[in-house]
């Protein structure tokens, strides 16, 4: 007795359920952040203009690409284009990886420079500041985590597409590894303006 | 059981949001660097919203996803709403 | 009396055989089983911790530990009994078990993620037994993990907090899956107006699973990075704010105590008309409460944090919405005593664990009440009366309705029934013993005993050794009723498909169910899971 268990609208489902938890999980250092805010404003604009606001526009771009190659690349396996689709995959991989080096050249830099939790430098310029930093390394930590992650996944997918295992009528892995890219780039977007660019 | 497959997007489409999307960065960069006081974070949330409005609706095909997609949606932002508004309660009136 | 002991059904068929073929299963069936092995050892070990507790308060001073290991037990008591005990319990175990029955389909809408979540559940449980014997020690910060102190112990918290978050993770899992499937896999004729209140709940339950859980998550994530790079997150003096990491901690928290409750209430909710064999007084206003219970629920963890600092103006506001939670959970109570009025009521072991939990979730509720409004909360916080007021909802609530789960469901899943005359002795001493244990408790922290102290003023003696001596007699009942549904399940008489005359889809399939639930056809519901006409128990 063998019944078809296949749900492909279920399995996006539950991913949109899981992406909810991510959303929620990065929520609370959002709270953090919020709350810090309103106590110390000058002090986060200060520490805002020690970020390289170059380093984080590129990479915002960047995300923002590989958004939209990943995007490109369920449609181009509906359309059962799967050339374009693998290409268009690992593209989008080879975006995550500029992002990731990207931040290893910026936070070497603010590293180099004393600036890293618990650093006595960081201790020195006063609570603002350092609660700014804590902030912005765990929160950008946790979500450079997650563009591995995600990275990871798409590179898997991208395989199992070339082995035939993910096809243009089966895609589902492919349309759910991209809505977990979608939110690793969603993170971005609002850590982006709040930790880079107040004034 | 055959399942009922979304269109694909055309290409196109996803180019022109993937370029609105750089325009908002532009500009929410570029508004950032004006001093409005307090208006300013009010400001890049409001551009960082319209923003994940157009990831969420076009790349990630909620657009074409059934109502409950839409209002499970709805009801996370709700909750986090309450997290993060109920917790000002405390910090802004201490 | 049957002497053998080979169950049929699910316990036959399998993809693979052997060990592997409950380590690799995918049967919602199997899961269940193996979660409910799993949460029955916690809770015998939590127990256990909980009577040594007792056992050091049988006097004041020094009795079997120091004030460092008494620290130690009652964190490890905490943690084991929420975190690996309570929040899996009904939804994991009972909730695998029934819920893809009880609306109709074969399995849940992700299997392989069910089986995850069972492992994440055995990892964490492994990290935490590993964090109670080694480096540091077991924890001492009590299951809250409050900062300062949880960031500057010198004990294991960096382990634990790790635990707790891969059983936080099980339990995401789990939410994923069950409101996937109540959404997706209902069977023909399975309208919203026709799923058992037990689907209902676990249904809300799931919710709060998937949208509180990743806030506790965050929060011990954040204990163990302040523990590794001493950033100072929560630390006044470097920016950052204690208070805030309570706020994280409770979001959580709070909705967690309506994860360890709503599936209890819908356990409740399938018992009573069963055995009063009437239909749920007020179906739509049991069901919509259940909802209405878990959103309610995400409003209100700052009542947790009244004596904590926070603005007059937060303790204001959640001192009054504390006050809407409770309507729905009264709704609830108000229509299972109404559903009993005018009912054909037998009093079987498994309604005799439901009305115990009326009667104990009635009290600790009240209790609830008092502790809600701000200004009797400042002189009971952090008293006994706290803990009395937990145990009387979490253990009188939750863990009674577990038992009355157990009772209800085991013969259904084993196909054998338990003595009943020994249930019924068991539970007597179970009922009287939890009463005697803890509302001792309510009364020493009225009279001003501070919780988490291994010693206590002389004129608290009495009530403490009251307490204790109400914990031994729960103790006897907790082990004849285990014994009883032990011997039960190996050894008990033979049960057809409907021992107790009940109208949910879990009771016209064979006992154990078969490997897929139903036969061949997909089964096709045409009235409501309350309607006996024509129900006919099989005897046993």
């Amino acid at each position: 007795m063998s019944i078809e268990h296949r749900d492909d609208t279920g399995s996006r489902f539950g991913m949109w359920l899981f992406l909810y938890t991510e959303v929620i999980l990065f929520s609370g250092l959002f709270i953090l952040y919020a709350m810090a805010l309103t106590k110390y404003p000058t002090q986060f604009a200060k520490a805002s203009h020690m970020l390289n606001i170059y380093f984080g526009t590129i990479n915002t771009l960047v995300l923002l690409t590989s958004s939209l190659t990943i995007a490109l690349a369920v449609s181009a396996i509906q359309m059962g284009r799967i050339k374009q689709t693998l290409t268009l995959c690992w593209v989008t991989i080879a975006l995550a990886i500029v992002f990731l080096i990207n931040k290893y050249f910026e936070w070497s830099a603010e590293i180099g420079h004393g600036i890293y939790p618990g650093s006595e430098h960081l201790a020195e310029m006063g609570p603002g500041i350092t609660t700014f930093f804590n902030l912005y390394y765990f929160t950008a930590g946790l979500h450079g985590l997650h563009v591995l992650i995600g990275g990871t996944l798409i590179g898997v997918v991208a395989v199992m597409t070339a082995k035939g295992q993910v096809t243009s009528d089966r895609y589902t892995l492919l349309e759910n590894s991209a809505l977990y890219w979608h939110l690793v780039d969603l993170v971005w977007i609002f850590l982006f303006p709040l930790y880079y660019l107040i004034l | 059981m055959s399942e009922h497959q979304h269109e694909p997007v055309p290409y196109r489409t996803f180019i022109l949001i993937w370029a609105a999307l750089l325009v908002l960065t532009v500009i929410t960069v570029a508004i950032s660097r004006v001093h409005l006081g307090p208006l300013n974070i009010w400001v890049a949330l409001g551009v960082a919203s319209i923003k994940s409005s157009l990831v969420i609706f076009f790349f990630m095909h909620l657009r074409q996803e059934s109502k409950l997609f839409k209002i499970c949606l709805l009801i996370m932002l709700v909750i986090l709403a309450i997290f993060i508004g109920m917790t000002f309660l405390d910090v802004l009136y201490r | 009396m049957s002497e053998s002991t080979t169950y049929t059904g699910f316990w036959q068929e399998s993809p693979r055989s052997g060990i592997l073929g409950w380590l690799l299963s995918t049967d919602h069936k199997r899961i269940g089983i193996m979660y409910l092995c799993c949460i029955i050892a916690t809770f015998i070990v939590g127990a256990c911790l909980g009577l040594a507790i007792r056992l050091e308060l049988i006097a004041p001073g020094e009795t079997i530990m120091g004030a460092q290991t008494y620290n130690a037990t009652f964190t490890v008591h905490g943690i084991l009994m929420i975190f690996m005990f309570l929040i899996p319990s009904i939804p994991a175990a009972f909730g695998n078990l029934l819920l893809p029955i009880q609306i109709g389909a074969r399995d849940v809408s992700f299997p392989k993620l069910n089986l995850l979540s069972w492992y994440c559940y055995v990892v964490g449980a492994i990290l935490a037994i590993i964090a109670i014997f080694s480096g540091g020690g077991a924890p001492d910060t009590g299951w809250t993990f409050y900062v300062p102190f949880s960031t500057q112990t010198t004990t294991n918290v960096n382990l634990a907090a790790f635990a707790a978050f891969m059983l936080g993770f099980s339990s995401i899992l789990t939410g994923i899956n069950f409101v996937t499937t109540v959404h997706r896999l209902r069977c023909e004729g399975m309208t919203w107006g026709r799923l058992p209140l037990f689907v209902w709940t676990l249904y809300a339950t799931a919710w709060i699973q998937v949208l509180a859980t990743p806030m506790v998550g965050i929060t011990l994530v954040l204990v163990i990075l302040e523990r590794v790079f001493g950033a100072g997150l929560f630390d006044a003096a470097r920016g950052g704010d204690p208070l805030l990491f309570q706020h994280l901690f409770w979001i959580y928290s709070h909705p967690a105590v309506y994860i360890m409750i709503l599936p209890g209430m819908g356990v409740i909710s399938e018992v009573i008309p069963t055995f009063a064999r009437k239909p749920v007084f007020g179906y739509w206003a049991m069901a919509l409460s259940s909802l209405a219970i878990a959103f309610a629920g995400s409003l209100v963890w700052a009542h947790h944090m009244y004596a904590s600092g926070m603005s007059d103006f937060a303790i204001l506001v959640f001192s009054f919405l504390t006050f809407i939670v409770a309507i729905p959970s009264a709704i609830k109570v108000f229509n299972w005593v109404s559903t009993l009025y005018k009912g054909s009521i037998e009093l079987a072991p498994p309604m005799l664990y439901a009305l115990a939990f009326i009667f104990n979730f009635a009290i600790g509720g009240l209790g609830g009440l008092a502790l809600g409004a701000a200004a009797s909360d400042i002189h009971l916080h952090d008293t006994y009366f706290v803990v009395g007021h937990f145990h009387y909802v979490m253990f009188g609530g939750g863990g009674f309705a577990l038992f009355a789960a157990m009772h209800y469901w085991l013969p259904k899943f084993t196909g054998r029934m338990y003595n009943h005359k020994a249930a019924m002795i068991g539970w007597a001493l179970l009922f009287v013993g939890f009463n005697v244990t803890y509302m001792a408790m309510q009364t020493v922290g009225i009279q001003g005993m501070p919780r988490r102290y291994y010693d206590y003023l002389p004129e608290f003696t009495t009530l403490n050794l009251v307490s204790t001596v109400g914990s031994w007699v729960m103790a006897v009942g907790l082990i004849i009723m285990f014994v009883n549904l032990w011997q039960g399940v190996r050894k008990g008489r033979p049960v057809g498909k409907n021992p107790w005359g009940a109208a949910t889809l879990e009771w016209q399939v064979p006992s154990p169910p078969p490997l897929e639930n139903f036969g061949e056809e997909d089964p096709v519901v045409t009235k409501g899971p309350y309607n006996f006409k024509g129900v006919v128990a099989d005897e046993y």
